[in-house]
């Protein structure tokens, strides 16, 4: 009936997993208590978890990332704190098979529930603003691709109390990922968890790409789109390319897993390198899924904040190109180890190197930028420029890395640990955060508080060079990465500085949940009633903060790359319009949530061998899309007279204002 | 409100139908193009694991050529047939519109029953996906074709019923197109399987 699943599955004897279990089921109950108490059941639903508008998909997005980013940094304590210990006779608190999920379950959060969610909420709120748009291109799709996210991360989450998770690292390789070597449901709940989100992904992916390329306001050419939305259109190309080979090499697993194929296993014709190339081949391109939308971010907020268009726009597009196109060939430089000769090696240690060319232009056009600017150092600012820095150091020792004799001295080792952590963390997260702090006023209709920002940013810094500096060194000295334990004293000292700098990265997320509660509660302080709190230059800036369903009452007319600017400077910002016409929005739709929990079921079913549960999910999935696919009725109209009501509104707010 | 004139005219109503039509024609082209990514991922592990046989047969002991043969035709005519449902589309003919697709479902039916006939066949004498890389290579491969197929089918009886209920609306017809460009790539790719599967191992 319940397939492998008993109560002992519970590991309701460690300390350590139940006080998170417990934690977690508080805190939902918690909330759960809250929403009752104050009755907002329907208002969740109705205004929230079924909304098809882009722009409230987009902020659910992020409160998944933002949850997520506090699970994987508590995973990173364990670790940091782990280390710190485990020398010698001492043998810290994690045992061996604890510290393996640890660390398998952090790579894998971090880089498919924290900085994926987080890229895809950024996007669905500020593109279709950006290009002048009133939704992106499939709302439906839309939504059911947040839900199958969160049904991936509920995955995640749930494998803490219910069994347990992978030990084989994020990558996940085999044969120690194969039945013979892992044969618990670790490797299925993270098989299952991320096969889910690529699913979501890919659909996003096609979504954004099909909005950015025929939704675009009048006028806007492609050498007109603002540096994110370039960004993310490149972002969707690598995306539509890659996630499907993720499907596939997850699913040749599952298949080896569950029908004893052998794909990757080393009897009867496996062949496990198979399953690292192919893993690559998505993962690779993933890393510049996750890091060229924060490059997009840089660009816009350098530019606002030194109040001078970008310099040199087209170069850093054909850039942003170059390295869309060169990250497909660099995949081999994760295993240079493989033995595939020299010749190999060196086709793909080259095109490793190429890719920082394009890279490297781009930093020179964010300093060209700055220079000669009037340069307002704030929040997003400081984030920018924290990144520079990090990211050119980083990007330097990948360079190393790229050389094949020296990757085979420093491979696996906590060197290239710290390599991918300065690339991912200043390259990804100091982005994604730079965006939220830009654009939260645009979502909210309120300012981040600007002190508390600060310092947060500085204890991320600091705690930053603290954390991975070390590992650098360590790395040097032979010490290979994912150690339960060690016996060599000399690395003592070094792992002890990167627990002191974890530290400090835990008080740097402490203070920016201290800026969130500072600033929700001293928001009337901190207004934004024009819409525009920066200055800004691009579209985004010309709706209402936050903006209405529709976003445009009018759609505008785009002459310039920095169009807002070119609107203001014309004096065309803030007319109304001569007549409000009607419009038509997307209806709210349950179908997307349904999905998601029948999605998580059917994972689950699969995970525990409940094959009653995924064939009656399976078929309940299907039912729903061939139900809504009789739907004709899936969109309303908003009046003229109501929307002018709603722009009214928003006049005398710019009166108030100036 | 009853002031109020309403300013959505109909040609702007029409158009904007119209653009969302070309949305999603746009945007399911987009997702075949990704499925065409998924796919070559599986070709090229067949092709690095078609001579890992493990002991067990090959590919020359397993494929009867005619057989598949035949399984080719009913899929190319099944093309063929979903062609003439589309040419019927465009002339708003909705009774030939629903014969073109019944036939279509019946030569796609026709193709999946020998094609899960053959893989049985395998099975029960022992070569089942699970005896080496290459049979599981094999099953994958064909299988995940298969898999596109029926699913195709199950899409394509939905439709049926739509063209019936509805006729030939807008969002049916676009649907329809849709389908037709899914079933004409699925025709492609078997192309590729009958060459690269099929043909290689026998020859």
């Amino acid at each position: 009936m319940l397939g492998k699943l008993t109560l002992s599955a519970i590991p309701y004897n460690d300390p350590i997993i139940m006080g998170a279990v417990g934690g977690s089921i508080l805190l939902a109950v918690a909330i759960l208590a809250l929403i009752t108490w104050y009755g907002k059941w329907s208002y969740l639903w109705n205004e929230w978890l079924t909304s098809l508008d882009h722009k409230r998909i987009g902020v659910m997005y992020l409160i998944l990332a933002l949850i997520m980013l506090l699970r994987g940094l508590s995973d990173a304590i364990m670790m940091r704190g782990q280390q710190a210990l485990a020398v010698g006779s001492s043998h810290g608190f994690l045992p061996p098979w604890h510290f393996d999920q640890v660390f398998t379950a952090h790579g894998t959060i971090m880089i498919l529930f924290m900085a994926m969610p987080f890229i895809a909420g950024l996007m669905n709120v500020i593109v279709p603003q950006q290009i002048g748009a009133r939704d992106v291109a499939f709302p439906f799709m839309n939504s059911l691709s947040l839900w199958l996210t969160v049904a991936g991360a509920l995955l995640v989450m749930v494998s803490l109390g219910v069994g347990d998770f992978s030990k084989c690292g994020w990558s996940g390789y085999p044969p120690l990922s194969e039945k013979a070597y892992s044969p618990g449901v670790g490797v299925d709940y993270w098989l299952w968890s991320i096969q889910i989100a690529g699913v979501a992904s890919l659909m996003t992916a096609i979504n954004f790409f099909v909005t950015i390329l025929r939704m675009r306001a009048p006028g806007m050419k492609f050498m007109r789109m603002p540096l994110f939305t370039w960004a993310t259109f490149f972002t969707t190309i690598l995306m539509v390319c890659s996630f499907p080979v993720l499907t596939v090499v997850l699913a040749l697993l599952a298949l080896d897993r569950y029908l004893g194929m052998h794909f990757f296993t080393n009897t009867l014709g496996g062949n496990m390198m198979m399953y690292v190339n192919l893993f690559w081949m998505w993962g690779h391109p993933e890393v510049y899924i996750v890091v060229l939308p924060s490059f997009g971010i840089f660009s816009e907020v350098v530019s606002t904040f030194s109040s001078k268009r970008l310099f040199g726009y087209k170069s850093l597009v054909y850039a942003t190109g170059a390295i869309t196109l060169l990250s497909f060939g660099v995949w081999l430089h994760h295993f240079f180890t493989m033995g595939a000769g020299p010749d190999v090696n060196a086709f793909f240690g080259i095109t490793t190197m190429m890719i920082a060319v394009p890279t490297g232009v781009k930093i020179f056009n964010w300093l060209f930028t700055m220079y000669r600017g009037r340069v307002r150092m704030t929040v997003p600012m400081y984030w920018t420029l924290g990144f520079i820095v990090s990211f050119s150091l980083g990007g330097a020792a990948g360079v190393l890395m790229g050389v094949p004799p020296a990757d085979f001295v420093i491979h696996n080792s906590l060197f290239l640990v710290a390599h991918f952590h300065t690339m991912l963390i200043t390259g990804t997260l100091f982005g994604l955060i730079a965006g939220y702090s830009y654009w939260f006023p645009k979502m909210t209709g309120f300012r981040l508080n600007e002190k508390w920002g600060k310092r947060a940013f500085f204890f991320w810094l600091i705690g930053f060079y603290l954390a991975f500096g070390p590992l650098y060194v360590l790395g040097l000295m032979g010490m290979p990465r994912r150690m339960w334990h060690y016996s060599n004293p000399a690395w003592h000292p070094w792992l002890l500085v990167a627990a002191g700098g974890t530290a400090l990265i835990v008080i740097g997320t402490i203070l920016l949940i201290v800026q969130l509660v500072v600033s929700i509660r001293e928001r009337q302080s901190a207004l934004d009633l024009t819409g525009d709190p920066h200055d800004g230059r691009t579209l985004e800036w010309a709706t209402s903060s936050p903006p209405p369903i529709y976003n445009f009452a009018e759609i505008p007319v785009v002459r310039d790359i920095d169009a807002f600017t070119d609107m203001k400077e014309r004096g065309v910002a803030y007319v109304r319009p001569g007549q409000y016409r009607d419009i038509e929005i997307p209806k709210n739709s349950g179908a997307g949530f349904i999905i998601g929990v029948l999605t998580f079921l059917l994972g689950f079913a699969l995970i525990w061998y409940i094959w009653w549960l995924a064939a009656s999910c399976a078929a309940g999935i299907l039912l729903i899309v061939i139900g809504r696919s009789f739907v004709e009725d899936i969109h309303r109209i908003i009046p003229a007279p109501e929307i002018e009501r709603i722009e009214e509104q928003r006049y005398r707010k710019l009166e108030a204002a100036t | 409100m009853a002031d109020y004139a309403s300013t959505v005219d109909l040609a702007h109503a029409e158009e904007l139908e119209q653009e969302m039509v070309t949305n999603r024609v746009f945007g399911f082209w987009i997702y075949l193009m990704s499925d065409l990514c998924l796919f070559s991922a599986i070709f090229g592990t067949f092709v690095v694991l078609s001579h890992n046989y493990a002991g067990g047969p090959t590919g020359k002991q397993l494929f009867h050529l005619p057989y598949v043969l035949v399984e080719t035709l009913l899929l190319l005519c099944s093309s063929a047939t979903c062609g003439l449902a589309m040419v019927a589309m465009r002339n708003e003919k909705k009774n030939l519109v629903m014969l073109g697709l019944a036939v279509t479902f019946l030569l796609g039916l026709g193709f999946i029953s020998m094609e899960i006939h053959e893989f049985s066949r395998m099975v029960l004498a022992g070569d089942g996906p699970g005896r080496s890389g290459f049979l599981s290579a094999f099953f994958t491969l064909v299988g995940t074709h298969g898999a596109h197929v029926s699913f195709g089918l199950l899409w394509m009886a939905v439709t049926i019923v739509q063209v019936g209920l509805k006729g030939l609306s807008a969002p049916v017809q676009s649907r329809l197109m849709r389908l037709s460009m899914f079933w004409h790539f699925l025709d492609i790719v078997w192309i590729g399987v009958f060459t690269t599967v099929y043909l290689r191992g026998v020859l």
